[in-house]
């Protein structure tokens, strides 16, 4: 039933689309990475008695979460450069190009998701263990590096990852700023050799093995968690 | 050595303290009973401003705990605290708990620090288990593990705050000869408890509260003998007798 598909496209196109893959990777990691980062700050604000603090966390929060990503690269993409030529008064101002436009668009869309995991990390840690850890003496900082952000990620890692896939699967928008992921790649291949099915059907099946058997590997992990603690 | 002057406190509209005063002078030992939510272990947690409080004054050796001048957290490396569900760490192993604070805190080294819980280990009767998590121990071993980590800061006072009440029965036993051990050594402790026994064989005096208010701030000798009021009366005849 085959016989009208060429499945070679794919193998030799491989090169191609395993450049694309490591983009997505590479894309996705970072973004995990600097998400995180941004979301703790953000979670330890939104946490923070002083409305100078958790107002604008706050609201960053909620206006992220109400905008399309898409809308959101948008705004890195073509809004920034504009704005840097506004700022800087100098009419041939570069933008910062494609893939810091896409790298700080997924960070700052992803920090706002990864706040409220946190967040919520950081309260599942029970009261008494900050009471402990400020009864020895121990300041704020080190109260929360010490003794509360290790259990509150111990707690989160299986939610962090399954947003990381999540994310990994959002990273296929940014063909939109002409960037080459894995998606891109695929679909490029496709149109140039005439071979849409297969090559979507190939995008598919990746995208099903990668993100099946990462959340296969989460719900391990979970199990195993919750029988230690 | 500990002041309490007519506190004050308030959780929105509801009072939880009522102009409560006393003292615990050095080497004093004074055990604070009441029914519960008479607001025993929030005065407690007042002391060393775990708790804030909106009317009166804490002193600790002259350093007033509410003031926004205070370096709280080394006002509080000076008081040990005892919590009553152990809040040991549990990402931790037993030495590393006991070792955090005074590395930290009190920036001696990684070895002095060991050294010196190993030492407290010992001296609490757990020297076998200074690598194993708190997870792994049962309750009155965590209890002791937690007295140890307070006592590793070399407190000039130690807070209880009833620190038998969650453990079973045979457990309670190991926990308070080891506060029975550190009281008879001189140590000042303000210790919130229902252990009518160790309030006798080693407390100085014993207050008793209710409904937010000290109704009752006596000798030990005192208070056994013939409380002033009713309602402590009240209280220790429920206790003694069941």
């Amino acid at each position: 039933m085959f016989s009208g598909f060429d499945f070679d496209v794919i193998a030799r196109a491989q090169p191609y689309l395993w450049q694309g893959m490591l983009f997505s990777l590479g894309l996705t990691l970072l973004s995990m990475l600097g998400g995180i980062f941004l979301g703790t700050l953000l979670a330890l604000m939104r946490l923070s008695d002083h409305k100078a603090l958790n107002i604008p966390a706050g609201s960053y929060v909620n206006l992220l979460r109400s905008m399309p990503l898409i809308l959101v690269i948008f705004w890195f993409y073509f809004l920034v450069p504009i704005a840097i030529k506004k700022l800087t008064g100098d009419a041939y101002a570069q933008g910062i190009g494609p893939f810091y436009s896409a790298l700080i668009a997924f960070t700052m869309f992803e920090a706002a998701y990864y706040c409220e995991i946190i967040r919520a990390g950081i309260q599942s840690v029970p009261r008494g263990q900050v009471h402990a850890a400020y009864a020895l003496g121990l300041t704020y900082g080190q109260a929360m590096t010490r003794v509360v952000l290790p259990q509150a990620f111990r707690n989160m890692v299986p939610i962090l990852l399954t947003q990381g896939i999540i994310l990994f699967q959002d990273t296929s928008l940014v063909y939109v700023v002409g960037l080459t992921d894995f998606m891109g790649a695929a679909s490029k291949v496709a149109q140039r050799d005439g071979r849409l099915v297969e090559m979507y059907m190939f995008a598919a099946l990746i995208y099903f093995l990668f993100c099946f058997s990462a959340s296969y590997f989460v719900r391990r992990m979970q199990v195993r968690y919750s029988v230690s603690s | 050595m500990i002041e309490i002057k007519n506190i004050s406190k308030w959780y929105g509209a509801f009072k939880v303290l009522t102009g409560c005063s006393t003292k615990v002078d050095k080497g004093e030992v004074v055990v604070v009973c009441g029914p519960s939510g008479s607001g025993k272990s929030t005065l407690i947690k007042c002391v060393n401003g775990l708790e804030p409080f909106q009317e009166g004054e804490i002193l600790v050796r002259g350093v007033a705990v509410g003031a926004a001048s205070t370096d709280l957290p080394k006002l509080r490396s000076k008081i040990g605290m005892v919590f009553q569900n152990f809040e040991l760490f549990p990402h931790m192993n037993v030495t590393d708990n006991i070792s955090l604070g005074q590395i930290k805190v009190l920036e001696r080294s990684k070895e002095e620090a060991v050294d010196r819980a190993l030492a407290l280990l010992k001296r609490v009767g757990l020297q076998e288990h200074a690598l194993k998590y708190p997870g792994q121990l049962s309750g009155g071993q965590q209890q002791r593990v937690a007295i140890a980590r307070a006592l590793a800061m070399d407190p000039i006072a130690m807070l209880f705050d009833e620190p038998t009440s969650a453990l079973d029965p045979e457990m309670i036993n190991e926990v308070l000869d080891v506060m029975v051990e550190l009281a008879t050594e001189g140590m000042t402790m303000m210790v919130v408890t229902h252990e009518m026994g160790f309030a006798r064989k080693v407390a100085h005096r014993v207050i008793f509260m209710d409904k937010g208010e000290i109704v009752e701030d006596a000798k030990k000798e005192d208070f056994f003998g013939q409380p002033r009021s009713d309602r402590a009366q009240q209280f220790l005849s429920k206790i003694l007798h069941h």
